[in-house]
């Protein structure tokens, strides 16, 4: 589902000739360097979050995303410290004594006359380890953002219009409107947007919409040194990705997908992410949920529902209501 | 590289994206190793077992790239008889003297080779660049057997040489596993050769060392063997620890060099006036030939009409260095009461110093002190804030010295140019002024000099000749009035003195007075009257040699490229293969051609063949590509030039864990400088105190000290703490939780950290049983928004005999759970009240010289252990 235009309900910009923008985050060439993290910073001069060393956190210590943290890198060291994987790998080599072969005192080697045996014909090297291409990781890097979802959980729970539906499909949170009712954090499936405990209000990332009005690309996408964050119009970014996966695929590194993009339609991640991502492990392992939608997408069907019956019993009421006053009347 | 370069990274990323492997081999799985398609943990200090063991692989299986070694290295020249090898005489070369911990490296000479003078003259403790390429070295005939066969040609050495860094031996002494060994020989082999080549990148892991410049040149060995200097793809870059360090030797910070790596005097030698400085820095064969249009050309630059031939240009008035001069004996001396002042500019030695505790100490002994940075670093503020100060030990009402802190302008509020390690020199422009008082470091030097100027002006003393003389006539610009950077650049590009026309590069440098210029190696910068460091051109890239990108900005010399490139064509002139086509000599045209400017005579064949008596670069012969040297060749071999050896050798670092398996008599680098103080407490190796190796490495989210990170809280909080990586065997036995504390120990400190208990560490199994490494960022420092306790502060001084380089890479410590009880160095209470005190003008008797295991002292009154 590409270029989905927003639902009629959603508070939106409309423009025409504008495209729907968005992010390809490809894991696998981000070097966990935090350029976006602190670009993003700089650009909407928000505070920092903190100064605690996070235990469990590896390099990451502002731990996710906030009010004030709309790009954050998560590492994942996947291999768990596991004192007992260490001794066996230990073991596994040669014993101190007897097995190593003796380094000889200088001169053994060199004979009696000093000079070297001749140098053997070049014969075959030694059975070697092949060097496959994708070993296998120890360390995930991700780069997290908004999703900017096509079913926005934010934006439909949002009571005052403060969140918005931008003319590339990207969803906005205007500050000035926002009254920190906070209905907008739980309705995020995926934890991005929260409150800013001293200021009160929510926030997130705006896929730099200012930026956007003045054709500049997004500063964590300019920031970024390897493109492991893509920024583009969203159907091109889906054609890359898909061809970046292949690609991946061909090299053996089997386990990389889409997440969020080009999805099974039984399993779209509310109705398709404009920020996607390639990974490489199962979502749980960045901190994603496997299924996700907007609840009130979710809802949808059985709120009608509720609400045609709410309005038939509220309209039967109403006229029963009346029918009662009119008897009196007369 | 992903950690500390991540925006050059993008290169590697990119190639890798068209196929290039890489490996990375750290003591740490890092961010690059993740990139990485191998990582292989090594022990670390013993980077030269480990290539050492890839050259015996590569001599052994006749891997080596022939055609190229034969021709191109001095692989067939034959050594003198004299010579005995570290294999010969239990880890030592001929020629130690164990009194003085030096070489005598006449019997390391070529057969039929003759040394100059000054080679046998003792040397300071570092090495000036003609010295390394071979100056010392002209005249005589040498020898060669293209078949290398003779038992004294260089190639026989080098296989007797490392003819015990077998597989197991790699696998003894680093840890690492003969599959790893075996998978990187094998795709550095399959890797190397007419059609493909290899790059090898190193830091400051390989710098860092007593063997650092011998760890360097080992992997310089492994690449000429290979055929990768000098040919595209291939070659060995550093990655600085800075930005435009590669500048601050260029047109040098340092003590020892004067611009262009000429070096500096020395007092008390045989260099008093210029024509016998002329004869020590000049060859009569090869480049440095031209040695002395360099240097009257630098100093008609700098004393202008003053320097005439009757004073000998002024050379005179050059100060002469009387010892070593480097930054840790200045800091003992400073210690010793013997430095009045000091001058401190974008640096934090109180942080980012090796033994940072004596640092500390040392500057509260200083009479006055000058910081000039962005915030107010720790360096400021030590006598106020220092954990000595903290512990009470020393106090700011005993602490005499006035601190001077000066604003800095940050770098885009200023104009100049950088210098990168490709040698590729890129001016910037400024964006916006300096806010308030904050200055450039051009501002800066340049009213300094000016009021000096000023102070003794009509002076007629002798001594104040310099001064007084000093051509110092830059324009002044806007309301700051600062100096016209691109001034500065012309002076240094070169300039006719009668018409003031810019010279289009050093080979209009005369040696008569007609020319100034200062800095040789930079001539051609501003040729045309263009600023060639601010062009931005990258042209077509995609096209064949496009990425060569001659007018990106401007490198040295000349605006080449790849240096040596004359060894991207074979001896006939024809490159290698069509892939790897570089530079090559255009019959039709008589001149040599390509994608880079060529690094040779542009008209000298390659069938030149020089007379038995041609001097200068007549003496370089048509295939001879590495034409600074003076014999045209590639050094596997360094008869001169290095002092601790002509090959490099497997040392231990100072302090191990384990004894030097090769040579258990001696244990790290003979020559290695040591300062034998009761300050500078050593461990002994093997010390069971300390058996953890401690490695230091730096993180992407901050920047050295932390000057520029640590205050500014986008940076700070995302590495808010101090923490150690360690791996969880050495951690669960020791009861250290991930995310607790630890302390790490010392005999110099001890530190707290955080700990990150982490598979990414790992121990190795060295000689037969398990070794830990832990892990430290050295960014933490006592002021900021982010403290912590300081990495250097563990460290004690030692240094690389050729450039006095600490070993912060590899030292023993201990790790225990907790925080610390005690201040961090509580151990060195005392030692400054203890130091024996040297006057301020009094010279110290700090000869040359560099300390060996034996009893030598650096300064007055040290006391032997």
């Amino acid at each position: 589902m590409s270029g989905t235009v927003a639902a009629p309900t959603e508070l939106a910009i409309h423009r025409s000739g504008a495209r729907r923008m968005g992010f390809f985050t490809d894991t696998t060439v981000c070097i966990g360097c935090k350029a976006c993290e602190v670009a993003c910073k700089q650009w909407n001069d928000l505070p920092a979050d903190g100064s605690q060393f996070k235990k469990g956190g590896s390099y990451d210590h502002t731990g996710d995303l906030s009010a004030s943290t709309w790009r954050h890198v998560r590492f994942v060291e996947l291999l768990e410290p596991s004192p007992q994987l260490q001794q066996e790998a230990i073991g596994a080599l040669p014993a101190s004594s007897g097995a190593l072969p003796a380094i000889p005192p200088a001169g053994e080697l060199l004979g009696s006359s000093g000079a070297l045996p001749a140098i053997p014909p070049a014969g075959e090297l030694p059975d070697l380890v092949a060097m496959a291409e994708g070993v296998g990781s120890k360390w995930l890097f991700m780069s997290d953002v908004c999703k900017h979802c096509t079913n926005a959980g934010c934006l439909d729970a949002c009571p005052t219009g403060a969140l918005i539906r931008t003319e590339h499909q990207t969803v906005v949170l205007q500050a000035d409107v926002c009254n920190g009712c906070g209905y907008c954090v739980p309705a995020c499936p995926f934890g991005v947007v929260a409150r800013d405990p001293v200021d009160g209000r929510a926030g997130k990332c705006t896929l730099c919409y200012d930026r956007l009005q003045d054709g500049l690309e997004p500063a964590c996408a300019k920031a970024c040194p390897t493109d492991s964050i893509q920024f583009g119009p969203y159907e091109d970014l889906v054609t890359q990705a898909e061809r970046r996966v292949a690609e991946l695929h061909r090299r053996g590194v089997d386990g990389a997908y889409l997440y969020g993009a080009a999805d099974e339609p039984e399993h779209e991640l509310a109705g398709g992410l404009g920020a996607f991502f390639l990974l490489t492990e199962p979502p749980e392992r960045y901190g994603l949920p496997a299924e996700a939608d907007s609840p009130i997408q979710e809802n949808l069907l059985a709120a009608t529902a509720a609400a045609i019956g709410a309005g038939l019993l509220a309209a039967s009421g109403a006229a029963l209501a009346f029918a009662t006053a009119r008897r009196r009347l007369h | 590289m992903a950690e500390a370069h991540p925006v050059g990274f993008r290169w590697v990323m990119k190639a890798k994206e068209r196929g290039a492997r890489i490996i990375n081999i750290d003591p740490r799985y890092s961010r690059t190793s993740e990139i990485a398609d191998h990582h292989v943990h090594i022990r670390a200090g013993t980077d030269i077992a480990f290539l050492g063991g890839l050259i015996r692989h590569v001599l052994e299986t006749e891997s080596y790239f022939h055609e190229y070694v034969v021709n191109y290295t001095n692989a067939s020249t034959i050594i003198n008889e004299d010579f005995r090898d570290a294999e010969d005489l239990g880890g030592l070369f001929s020629g130690f003297d164990p009194e003085t911990g030096t070489y005598d490296r006449s019997s390391w000479m070529y057969e039929g080779g003759e040394m100059a003078s000054a080679a046998g003259v003792r040397e300071h403790a570092s090495q000036a660049f003609e010295e390394q390429t071979g100056a010392g070295m002209h005249g005589g005939h040498m020898h060669r057997d293209d078949t290398l066969q003779h038992s004294r040609c260089v190639f026989q050495i080098l296989r007797r040489h490392f003819s015990r860094y077998t597989p197991a031996m790699v696998q003894r002494i680093c840890g690492i596993s003969a599959e790893d060994f075996d998978a990187v020989a094998k795709a550095l082999i399959e890797n190397s050769g007419r059609e493909r080549t290899t790059a090898f990148c190193y830091a400051l892991g390989w710098t860092q060392h007593t063997a650092g410049v011998q760890m360097i040149r080992t992997a310089a060995i492994l690449q000429l063997l290979l055929g990768n200097i000098g040919r595209p793809g291939g070659g060995i870059m550093a990655l600085r620890g800075h930005a435009s360090i590669q500048g601050s030797t260029d047109i040098p910070t340092l003590y020892d060099l004067l611009p262009g790596y000429l070096h500096m005097p020395r007092a008390g030698e045989e260099e008093l006036d210029l024509k016998s400085y002329i004869d020590t820095g000049g060859a009569e064969r090869g480049w440095w030939s031209n040695f002395d249009k360099y240097i009257v050309s630098f100093l008609k630059a700098w004393f202008g009409d003053a320097a005439t031939e009757e004073n000998g240009y002024g050379f005179g008035a050059i100060p002469r260095i009387s010892g070593n001069h480097s930054h840790f004996a200045t800091t003992m001396r400073m210690l010793d009461g013997g430095v009045e002042g000091f001058f401190v500019m974008g640096q934090n030695p109180a942080v980012g110093s090796q033994h940072a505790g004596l640092q500390r100490r040392a500057l509260a002994k200083l009479k006055w002190l000058v910081v000039r940075d962005l915030a107010e670093i720790e360096t400021a503020t030590f006598w106020r804030d220092s954990p000595e100060v903290q512990s009470g030990e020393l106090s700011p009402g005993q602490i005499q010295t006035e601190v001077f802190l000066m604003p800095a302008a940050a770098h885009v509020e200023k104009e100049g140019c950088f210098t990168n390690t490709q040698r590729l020199v890129q001016f910037r422009d400024k964006a916006l002024e300096p806010p308030g008082d904050a200055r450039s470091e051009l501002w800066f030097m340049h009213h300094l000099a000016k009021r000096v100027k000023a102070h003794y002006a009509g002076s007629d003393r002798r001594r104040d000749w310099p001064i007084v003389n000093l051509r110092w006539d830059y324009p002044e610009l806007g309301e700051n009035r600062e100096p016209d950077v691109e001034a500065v650049m012309k002076e240094i590009n070169g300039y006719e003195v009668a018409s003031g026309r810019l010279v289009s590069g050093f080979g209009e440098l005369r040696n008569d007075g007609s020319t100034a210029c200062g800095c040789w190696i930079y001539s051609g910068i501003f040729a045309g009257g263009i600023n060639q460091a601010r062009r931005r051109n990258p042209g077509e890239i995609r096209s064949e040699g496009g990425d060569v990108s001659p007018e990106w900005a401007w490198a040295w010399p000349a605006n080449r490229r790849m240096l040596y490139n004359r060894a991207s064509a074979d001896p006939q002139g024809r490159p290698w293969s069509e892939r790897k086509k570089y530079v090559w000599w255009d019959d039709a045209q008589g001149r040599w051609t390509g994608y880079d400017v060529p690094d040779f005579p542009a008209d000298k064949a390659p069938d030149y063949r020089a007379s038995d008596d041609a001097t200068g670069m007549d003496a370089i012969n048509g295939d001879d590509p590495f034409m600074m040297m003076a014999d045209g060749r590639a050094w596997l071999y360094s008869p001169s030039g290095l002092l601790d050896g002509p090959l490099p050798t497997h040392y231990e670092p100072i302090e191990s864990p384990v004894h030097n398996l090769l040579y258990p008599d001696l244990g790290a680098d003979p020559a290695g400088i040591r300062w034998r103080r009761p300050e500078n407490p050593l461990h002994a190796t093997a010390d069971p105190r300390y058996p953890i190796v401690a490695t230091t490495f730096r993180l992407t989210e901050h920047h050295t000290a932390g000057g520029m990170s640590r205050t500014l809280p986008w940076l700070g909080e995302l590495q808010p703490e101090m923490f150690a990586e360690i791996d969880p065997v050495l951690a669960r036995e020791r009861g250290i939780e991930d995310g607790g504390w630890m302390t790490i120990v010392t005999d110099r400190a001890e530190i707290e950290a955080r700990a990150l208990v982490t598979d990414r560490m790992r121990p190795l199994q060295v000689d037969g049983r398990p070794v830990h490494q832990v892990g430290l960022p050295w960014h933490w420092g006592y002021s900021g928004g982010y403290p912590g306790d300081s990495t250097n502060d563990l460290g004690a001084l030692s240094g690389d005999p050729n450039v006095s380089i600490q070993e912060s890479k590899a030292f023993t410590c201990d790790v225990k759970a907790g925080r610390r009880s005690v201040p961090t160095t509580e151990r060195l209470k005392g030692v400054a009240a203890n130091a024996p005190r040297v006057a301020p003008n009094e010279d110290d008797g700090n000869a040359f010289g560099v300390a060996g295991e034996c009893a030598w002292r650096q300064t007055r009154g040290g006391v032997d252990q």
